[in-house]
């Protein structure tokens, strides 16, 4: 498998580091709930089919990229730089 | 038809012409007590337990392929009860002794086969670690023996004992562990099943689950519609497909496993053996090839195959541990897609709908727990209460802070 890197080009996999599902957000603060918590931590849409997830290009421009991939044929149909990685989901 | 010696012999004498198929391939039946979604090792196990144990034989088993298909055919093998949290020990040690009696209780030969499990361990810290596990297990009753480095080299003297980076320190040693064949389980517990009345019924797809006020009532199948008072789903791999159709959402990410069998080799590995120093698990089957397997690929995947970089890293472990590994040859590799739950240890649980049961999140370590898997749903499903030793496995468990998180990596599933 090969990650379109928009500032690299086309790597192999083995240069990124996998985060997991780019949909959920940190809830904000300690008012968030401890339901909206759960989700946040723990419950995933998990999908067969495409998938929005975020990728560290560790050995290369050390971007998080926002990547589209399909689940099934891991058909990667987009992949792009994001700013939110870092305040919504990286740890 | 019971298997004997006399009824070899005597099929034998008729040139092996009487034998009968192991199981009907039924037809869905409108309605059934209970319905399981799933044929795999665990589904078929459940469905067995079911009936032999709770007197529920109306009961069908619904498979999209056919029996063994799954990741009942694509795991290497083995089974082992060398668990360290309480949650976890009592309920693989289940396991482990229902495996010490299937064969009997089935009259299926399921080639169980107690070889001994050895978790090598290549530092100071990973022996304190091991040593606590070793400890732990003895306190649950498991067998463990704590063995060192010249008592694994009398054992498996073609290691890397001197030149290596990790050389090996010594060992845990499981003894009751070791291998089944996978695919005479499915078979065995289909057949046993099947022969107490439960219905399996193969290439039957379900494509949507019915709920009226809340109470789970049958399935739409790709062989047609199906009532039932209880629907148990096992499917694993495919855990969140299902619960959606149910409107639930799951902490389960569904990842491919890969797996490997060398050519065949006369016999040099009497046991299984794992690396420590990374993530690699080697065993012989009867036919002669090495099995192994390593990590997961890391990332989301339903598809049954897995990249290149994980085979590189598998095989730079089985050089690393085995140099002698380097002219045999790879005959097939191939992948299963897993359901890796956010703490790494599987749900046996009531479903938040009303009729509907939960087994799912087994990670890879699913074969070893098949007939206790089985065991425990099964029970959970005939008297609507957790079986004591499977009471942990619940799904609300990620809401109170109660998770079971045996490598203690958090909610990073491609890390378990």
């Amino acid at each position: 498998m090969r990650i379109p890197c928009p500032h690299c080009g086309a790597r192999d996999v083995q240069e990124f580091t996998y985060l997991g599902d780019a949909k959920p957000r940190r809830p904000e603060g300690l008012d968030a709930t401890e339901a909206a918590m759960l989700e946040y931590v723990y419950v995933r849409d998990n999908p067969r089919g495409p998938n929005d997830e975020l990728w560290y290009h560790a050995a290369g421009c050390r971007a998080w990229l926002m990547v589209r991939r399909h689940t099934l044929t891991h058909v990667i149909e987009s992949a792009v730089p994001t700013k939110s990685a870092k305040a919504g989901v990286a740890a | 038809m019971r298997y004997s010696i006399f009824s070899l012999i005597s099929q034998a004498l008729k040139g092996h012409r009487g034998w009968q198929p192991a199981w009907r391939d039924a037809a869905p039946k409108p309605g059934y007590d209970v319905l399981v979604i799933g044929g795999g090792g665990h589904g078929l196990a459940t469905a067995y337990y079911l009936a032999s144990r709770h007197g529920i034989s109306n009961v069908a088993v619904l498979e999209k392929g056919y029996i063994g298909s799954g990741n009942v055919g694509r795991n290497t093998t083995i089974i082992r009860s060398n668990y360290l949290l309480p949650g976890n020990t009592p309920f693989y040690e289940l396991s482990m002794k229902l495996w010490e009696g299937l064969e009997q209780e089935l009259n299926y030969n399921a080639m169980v086969s107690q070889r001994g499990v050895l978790n090598l361990f290549h530092s100071d810290v990973q022996r304190d670690a091991f040593a606590r596990r070793a400890n732990a297990m003895r306190l649950a009753g498991v067998d463990a023996a704590f063995i060192d480095r010249e008592q694994v080299r009398s054992m498996l003297p073609f290691l890397d004992y001197e030149t290596s980076r990790f050389p090996i320190q010594g060992g845990l040693l499981q003894g009751r562990g070791g291998t089944v064949r996978h695919d005479a389980v499915a078979w065995g517990y289909a057949r046993a099943a099947d022969s107490r009345g439960v219905d399996i019924v193969q290439n039957c797809e379900v494509t949507g689950i019915d709920i009226v006020d809340g109470r789970a009532t049958g399935v739409q199948t790709t062989r047609g519609p199906i009532k039932a008072k209880k629907i148990a789903l096992v499917v694993a791999g495919n855990s969140s497909r299902l619960a959606a159709m149910a409107g639930m959402r799951l902490p389960i990410e569904s990842h491919v496993l890969q797996a490997f069998v060398s050519e065949g080799l006369k016999p040099l590995l009497d046991c299984v053996v794992t690396f420590g120093a990374g993530h690699l698990y080697i065993s012989q089957s009867d036919k002669g090839g090495l099995v192994f397997g390593g990590d997961i690929d890391g990332y989301n995947s339903y598809a049954q195959r897995g990249n290149l970089p994980v085979i590189e890293d598998v095989m730079e472990a089985a050089m690393a541990l085995w140099p002698g590994l380097g002219r045999v040859r790879l005959l097939r590799h191939w992948g299963g897609v897993m359901d890796m739950s956010m703490d790494g240890s599987p749900i046996i649980d009531h479903a938040p709908i009303e009729g509907l049961y939960l087994n799912a999140g087994w990670c890879y370590g699913g074969f070893k727990a098949t007939p206790a898997s089985g065991f425990c749903f099964a029970y959970l499903v005939a008297k609507d209460e957790p079986h004591p030793l499977a009471a942990a496995y619940r799904l609300d468990r990620f809401a109170t802070g109660r998770l079971i998180d045996e490598k203690g990596v958090g909610a990073q599933p491609n890390l378990h």
